[in-house]
C-alpha cells in the first residue's frame, strides 16, 4: 500500500543561532540517516546565506513538548503574575536609565 | 473553550494555527495537500532551469543559475519540513508526486529551449509566484506563513536575477533580442495561469479564504500581476503577446485577452508538452537513490547497536 | 511588511544582503596585492592557475550534471554547493590567469574558448560518475587531494594563490568530509551498497597516480615557492583514503608504485574524451552567439 510509504530516514528538528549573543531558534526540520548528516545537512539548508554561527539538530521523536491541551495549566498560573513584568511598576519619566 | 472553538478563535484574532492545535478534518487534509504541491512544484521546478546550467554561457550565469535551483531543491525541503509537521510523511509526499497522485504545477510542463528562458522563468514564473505566495506569509498555519516568508525573500533573488539576464541580453545582438521576445510569447499565458482557475469556477477558494489559508481570490493576484508586468515588459523593451491588452482608466487597471483554459486543463491532466519527462525525471532519481538511502539507513543502525 | 504591493512587501527589511545573491559578502581578494613575485616566470604563474583552476572547473561540471539526480534532496543540496564552491573557486583561478596572461583574456574566455588541448586539468577531474558511489569515490579521492594541496597553497609567496588556497582550505574540508562520510555508509552499508562503493573506489584508482607526478611548471614554482609539489601530497593523502577506507569495510587502496605518466598528463593537454564531451556541453552556447551579452 502506497499509504504505507514511510521514508527511510528519520526527521531532525533543525535550531540556528544566527549570531552570537542569541539563542538557537527552531528553523524547521529535514531527513537525515544520523546525527552527523543531520549537522550536514543542516548546514547546507538553512545556512547557506550565512544566517548562521551555530547548529542544533535534535530527532523529531526524541522532543517531548506540552501539548495544546496542557495549555492552561502550564501556562495560565503564569498569567496573573504581572508583577514579573517590568512594566508592572510605574516609574516617574524624569528617572532616567531604568 | 473546546478545540474548535479555539481554532475559530485563533483564526478571529487573525492569529497562526500551530502543529498540535486541534484543527478541523478538512483544514488538515486541504493544508497537506497544499502544502505538499508546492514542495512537488519547486522540486519540478528545478528540471526545466536546471537543464542549463551546464551550459550557461558565462561563469557567473552558472554560479548564479546553480545557487537559484539549488535554492528550489531548498524551497521544495522547508514546504515538505512544513507539511510533516502536520503528520505526512515526506516519503509517502514524493511516492504520491511521482505516482501522478498528487500535482504540481502546470508551468513546469513548459520546455525550456533557449537561454532567455531562464530569464523569462526568473521575470514572470517567479514574478506570479511571488505574487501568489506573499499573500501566504500570513496563511493561518504558522510552519507554512514561517516558510513562505523565507522563500519569498530567496524568490526576490531569482525574480531579479531573470530580469536582470533579460536586460542583458536585450543589450545583445538581435539574435539575443528576438530569443527574449520568443521567450516571453511562450511564457506570458501559461504565467497567467498560474493563479489557478477564475474565481467563478474555483471550488476550493472559497472555504480556503474562511479558514484564511488563502488571503486573496486568484483573479485578484492575476490582475495584479499583469499591473507590475507591464510596466517592467516596456522598460524591457518586449510585447507582451495579447493584442487585447491595454489601460483601462474606469477600472484603474489593465485588461487583458481570454486565457485558454482548455489548453490549462489539458495540461493539469496531463498531457502538457513535458510532464511525463518531468515526472519521469524525478521517479528515476527517486529510484536510483532508493539503495542509498537504504545504504545509509542500514550504516545508522548498525553503528546505533555498536553503541549500546 | 506591507502586503498590498507583493514587491514592495519583499523590500520592506533591512537586512538585503543576506538575500541577495552576490552582494554583501566580502570579495576573498580585497586588498591582495597582484604583482607578480619576483624571479617568477609569469608564463608559469598564467599555465600553474590554468591547472589548479580547471581542476575545478571541470571537476564542478561533473557535479552540475547530477543536479535533479541525487538520491535524496538534502544531497541535491550539499552536491550543489560543492559544485558553487569549485567554480568560484575555478573564476578566481582562471581570473588570476588572465590577469597575469595580459592577453585581455578573462575568466569566460578561458572557461569558454580553449579547446580541450588547452586545458590543464588533471584527468581525474572529467570522470563520469555512472551511480552515486562512483561519484563520492571520485569526490573523496579529488577532495582529499584538493585540501592538502590548497592547505599548503595557503602559504605560497604568491599572495593570490595564498588567498585563494586560504579561501578554499574552508570549503573543500567539507567536501572531502561529506564524501567520506558517503563512502563510510555505503561501504559499510548493505550488502549491494559494498559492492557499488567497492567498485567505484577500484575504478578511480588507476587515475589517482597522475595527482601526485609533478610537472615541470610545478617543481619550477614549488621550488619558487610559489606553487606545490604534487608529490609532498602523497602521505597526507594516502593516510585519508586508508583511514575512510578501513571505515568503510573497503580494502585498503593499493600501495601504488611510483608514478608514471607515459607521456599522457592532464597538465600537458592531453586529456581522454571525457573532456572533448564536457566542454562541447559547456561552451555550446557562448560559442554559438559570439559577442553575445549575458
Amino acid at each position: 500500500m502506497s499509504d504505507e510509504i514511510k521514508h527511510e530516514w528519520p526527521l531532525f528538528e533543525v535550531f540556528v543561532r544566527a549570531k552570537r549573543g542569541l539563542n538557537h531558534v527552531h528553523v524547521g526540520s529535514l531527513r537525515a540517516a544520523d546525527h552527523e548528516m543531520a549537522l550536514h545537512h543542516a548546514r547546507d539548508l538553512y545556512t547557506r546565506r550565512n544566517e548562521g554561527v551555530s547548529i542544533w539538530v535534535v530527532r523529531s521523536d526524541d522532543v517531548v513538548s506540552s501539548g495544546p491541551g496542557d495549555k492552561d495549566a502550564f501556562f495560565a498560573p503564569s498569567g496573573d503574575k504581572a508583577y514579573r513584568h517590568p512594566t508592572y511598576y510605574a516609574i516617574p519619566d524624569s528617572v532616567p536609565h531604568i | 473553550m473546546n478545540g474548535e472553538q479555539v481554532f475559530e478563535d485563533t483564526l478571529a484574532k487573525d492569529q497562526r494555527v500551530e502543529p498540535r492545535d486541534w484543527m478541523p478534518d478538512g483544514y488538515r487534509k486541504t493544508m497537506i495537500r497544499q502544502i505538499a504541491q508546492h514542495a512537488h512544484s519547486e522540486i519540478i521546478g528545478m528540471q526545466p532551469e536546471g537543464a542549463w546550467i551546464t551550459r550557461a554561457p558565462t561563469l557567473r550565469r552558472k554560479a548564479i543559475l546553480l545557487a537559484k535551483v539549488q535554492d528550489e531543491a531548498g524551497h521544495g525541503l522547508y514546504l515538505y519540513s512544513a507539511a510533516e509537521t502536520l503528520g505526512a510523511d515526506r516519503g509517502d509526499l514524493t511516492r504520491r508526486l511521482i505516482e501522478g497522485r498528487q500535482k504540481y504545477s502546470s508551468i513546469f510542463n513548459y520546455p525550456t529551449l533557449t537561454f532567455a528562458d531562464v530569464g523569462v522563468i526568473g521575470w514572470l514564473v517567479d514574478g506570479a509566484a511571488i505574487c501568489n505566495q506573499v499573500p501566504l506569509c500570513r496563511s493561518s498555519f504558522g510552519p507554512y506563513a514561517r516558510a513562505m516568508i523565507r522563500i519569498c525573500k530567496e524568490e526576490s533573488f531569482h525574480q531579479r536575477q531573470g530580469y536582470e539576464l533579460l536586460m542583458t541580453m536585450m543589450s545583445g545582438t538581435a539574435a539575443q533580442r528576438a530569443m527574449v521576445q520568443d521567450a516571453t510569447d511562450r511564457w506570458w499565458w501559461p504565467s497567467l495561469m498560474m493563479f489557478g482557475p477564475p474565481d467563478a469556477e474555483s471550488p476550493n477558494s472559497a472555504q480556503s479564504m474562511a479558514w484564511k489559508i488563502k488571503r486573496h481570490s486568484n483573479d485578484e493576484l492575476r490582475q495584479r500581476f499583469v499591473d507590475m508586468s507591464v510596466p517592467q515588459a516596456e522598460a524591457l523593451g518586449v510585447t507582451l503577446p495579447d493584442p487585447a491588452l491595454r489601460w483601462n482608466a474606469d477600472r484603474g487597471h489593465h485588461d487583458f485577452g481570454e486565457i485558454d483554459w482548455a489548453e490549462f486543463k489539458k495540461v493539469i491532466a496531463g498531457s502538457g508538452p513535458m510532464n511525463q519527462e518531468r515526472l519521469a525525471h524525478r521517479r528515476r532519481a527517486d529510484e536510483d537513490g532508493a539503495w542509498v538511502r537504504e545504504a545509509a539507513a542500514a550504516h545508522a543502525a548498525k553503528r546505533s547497536g555498536a553503541q549500546r | 511588511m506591507s502586503f498590498d504591493d507583493a514587491y514592495d512587501a519583499l523590500t520592506d527589511h533591512d537586512d538585503d544582503t543576506r538575500w541577495a545573491y552576490g552582494t554583501g559578502f566580502a570579495d576573498p581578494l580585497a586588498g591582495v596585492p597582484t604583482a607578480v613575485p619576483d624571479g617568477v616566470d609569469p608564463a608559469d604563474l598564467v599555465a600553474y592557475s590554468l591547472m589548479l583552476g580547471d581542476d575545478a572547473l571541470v571537476m564542478s561540471h561533473r557535479l552540475q550534471q547530477w543536479v535533479t539526480r541525487a538520491p535524496e534532496l538534502e544531497d541535491e543540496m550539499a552536491i550543489a554547493n560543492i559544485g558553487l564552491d569549485l567554480l568560484g573557486q575555478a573564476r578566481l583561478l582562471l581570473s588570476r590567469a588572465g590577469e597575469v596572461e595580459g592577453a585581455g583574456r578573462g575568466e569566460d574566455a578561458l572557461a569558454y574558448l580553449r579547446d580541450p588541448a588547452g586545458f590543464r586539468n588533471v584527468r581525474l577531474a572529467e570522470l563520469a560518475a555512472e551511480d552515486f558511489a562512483h561519484l563520492v569515490a571520485h569526490l573523496l579521492v579529488f577532495a582529499t587531494w584538493r585540501l592538502a594541496l590548497l592547505d599548503r597553497l595557503s602559504a605560497s609567496r604568491d599572495p593570490v594563490l595564498a588567498a585563494i588556497g586560504a579561501k578554499g582550505v574552508k570549503e573543500v574540508t567539507y567536501h572531502r568530509e561529506y564524501a567520506a562520510g558517503w563512502v563510510v555508509r555505503l561501504g559499510d552499508g548493505t550488502e549491494v551498497s559494498h559492492a557499488r562503493m567497492r567498485a567505484a573506489a577500484e575504478a578511480i584508482e588507476p587515475l589517482a597516480g597522475e595527482l601526485f607526478a609533478p610537472h615541470e611548471i610545478e617543481l619550477r614554482l614549488a621550488a619558487a615557492g610559489v606553487a606545490v609539489d604534487p608529490a609532498t601530497l602523497r602521505p597526507e593523502f594516502d593516510d585519508v583514503l586508508t583511514q575512510v577506507h578501513q571505515l568503510a569495510t573497503l580494502p585498503p587502496p593499493p600501495a601504488r608504485d611510483a608514478v608514471t605518466t607515459s607521456g599522457a598528463s592532464g597538465r600537458d593537454g592531453i586529456h581522454g574524451p571525457e573532456l572533448a564531451e564536457i566542454l562541447a556541453e559547456m561552451q555550446e552556447l557562448a560559442r554559438a552567439i559570439p559577442g553575445g551579452a549575458w
